[in-house]
């Protein structure tokens, strides 16, 4: 018992210096710790960019999908229970998420508010001379199955016409389709180049101390021993490197958010709001700086530990 | 007793280069051993071989017991914990004081801070430089760094003192200082190896002298010289 105490206190002792001499050595080694910190800071900041333009492409990818709308126009001799069985008909296929019934009385007093020159011609329509039709309104779960489900509604007796964009819609699916492709592959070649950069750095960083490290080999320390301050040093480097893109992706995104009120160019294309969207972003960076800090410096030690 | 046994002992480096040739050799517990010849004749092989740095392509070594060239690389650290090694460029850390540079071969090892002060003091105070505890290596003169070096090689009070050409870079004067420092820790019972070509040094000692001539041991004196006849 007493014996397994000793050793215990042993390596809390040998980590605490370890610990100690892992913050000490980023500022005795100031000038490259300061090379490692801004190559860290400079990709991280790239990343911060990546993330913040990617996660947004994709929000406005996810409303605009979320407004692809099939409008069915139904028959005029259609009478109202002919049209509710037409409606749960459609509700029961697969890809239907919701069904909505407009009259065209309503459709009629919808288009009195978009202008005031079709306002006095509406007025002047009495129910029966109400020349529009009523129309089903339905959302699909999947987009890219858009057209299947059109045509199938435009199939069903006593709907005269189906209209979704045709053309317009598979264009731009394709063109999201794209986009998010693009947006995958970007990520992951920067993720990579992240850790590549990094890792070079900090092996620079090191090899100027491979001295140190034959130093203490020669005088007894262990493997671990000798890996662990450096492991805590990268742990430093990372931690300080992810410092500013933290900062700016916390005002930064804030401060752009606000100044283009959530909105760019057109009320279509929504910002993601801020939180917790930085929070997250912000947390993605730092554990990036820091993982690959110490897995940077870990690899560059192992190096010169095979001996 | 032995306490170093090298037994068919050969050594060829892996761009074929025959450094030693079917050694045999047994140093006591407490010896004095000079070993010397002339570059290339397969000293500093020998050197390295005993603190695990080059392994022999046949042969064994046992270092008090343990089968040297056995010992994993993950483990070598067990036997250099065993043994002091100083070599002829001092090897101390630029930016660690006098003190920090023998404390730091007792932090490895997780001893309390107390405890590794009064060790790191007491070898100090050995070589004669208690008083430079504060100044960084770049502060001291050659004769007083190869002795921070010798501190921090006998901190751990180990049972092996492996000397490579400790005086190579040192004026004669200040090379009798450090081999009398030398001479003091073997007195204290620890067992020193040393590669040299000092012939002035290894003259006036008087101890055991092995020569080493193209990878092969020659000559194996009990208190030899190191005459010029000897000299390739």
């Amino acid at each position: 018992m007493r014996k397994e105490v000793i050793k215990i206190m042993k390596w809390f002792r040998i980590l605490i210096r370890n610990i100690r001499d892992g913050f000490k050595s980023v500022g005795r080694n100031l000038s490259l710790s300061i090379a490692s910190i801004s190559c860290i800071t400079i990709t991280l900041l790239i990343v911060a960019v990546a993330l913040i333009v990617s996660y947004n492409v994709e929000n406005i990818t996810k409303l605009v999908k979320e407004d692809f709308t099939i409008v069915a126009f139904i028959d005029t001799d259609a009478s109202d229970e002919q049209i509710g069985e037409l409606k749960s008909t459609i509700e029961t296929y697969k890809n239907v998420e919701s069904v909505k019934h407009e009259t065209k009385i309503e459709i009629a007093n919808e288009m009195k508010n978009t202008s005031d020159s079709l306002s006095g011609i509406i007025d002047s329509w009495s129910d029966e001379s109400n020349p529009l039709y009523d129309t089903l309104l339905i959302k699909v779960k999947d987009t890219e199955k858009i057209s299947d489900t059109a045509n199938k509604v435009d199939n069903l007796k006593l709907i005269k016409e189906v209209k979704y964009g045709q053309g317009m819609v598979e264009s731009l699916l394709s063109v999201f389709k794209f986009l998010e492709k693009a947006m995958i592959v970007a990520m992951i070649a920067l993720i990579f180049v992240t850790l590549f950069l990094i890792t070079n750095t900090i092996k620079i960083t090191i090899f100027s101390r491979k001295r140190e490290i034959e130093i203490m080999r020669l005088v007894g320390a262990s493997n671990f021993s000798i890996k662990q301050p450096f492991v805590i040093e990268g742990f430093c480097l990372g931690f300080l490197g992810a410092v500013i893109p933290v900062a700016i992706t916390l005002y930064g995104y804030s401060a752009l958010y606000n100044h283009f009120n959530g909105q760019l160019f057109s009320p279509f294309i929504k910002l993601v709001t801020p939180e917790p969207f930085i929070y997250i972003v912000s947390l993605v960076l730092l554990g990036l700086g820091v993982v690959v800090g110490m897995f940077g410096s870990y690899r560059a030690v192992r190096k010169y530990l095979k001996i | 007793m032995e306490f170093i046994k090298f037994r068919n002992v050969e050594k060829t480096y892996k761009n074929g280069v025959n450094a030693l040739y079917n050694m045999n050799l047994d140093i006591k517990k407490g010896e004095f051993v000079f070993v010397i010849g002339a570059s290339g004749s397969g000293k500093s092989t020998l050197i390295k071989m005993l603190y695990r740095e080059e392994r022999p392509t046949s042969g064994e070594i046992y270092l008090g017991g343990i089968n040297v060239a056995k010992v994993k690389n993950s483990k070598v650290y067990k036997l250099r914990r065993k043994i002091g090694i100083v070599f002829q460029d001092y090897k101390l850390l630029p930016k660690l004081t006098v003190y920090e540079n023998v404390a730091f071969a007792l932090e490895i090892y997780g001893l309390p801070s107390d405890e590794i002060k009064r060790k790191v003091l007491k070898a100090l105070d050995l070589v004669g430089l208690k008083s430079r505890t504060k100044s960084y290596p770049d502060q001291l003169s050659g004769g007083e760094q190869q002795r921070v070096a010798i501190a921090r090689a006998i901190v751990n009070s180990p049972k092996l003192l492996i000397c490579d050409e400790p005086t190579g870079n040192l004026d004669p004067d200040t090379s009798l200082e450090v081999m009398k420092v030398i001479e003091k820790i073997n007195d204290l019972g620890t067992t020193v190896v040393m590669a040299t070509h000092d012939r002035e040094m290894v003259n006036k000692m008087k101890k055991r002298v092995i020569l080493l001539d193209n990878g092969k041991l020659t000559k194996d004196y009990e208190k030899g010289s190191y005459k010029n006849h000897e000299v390739v």
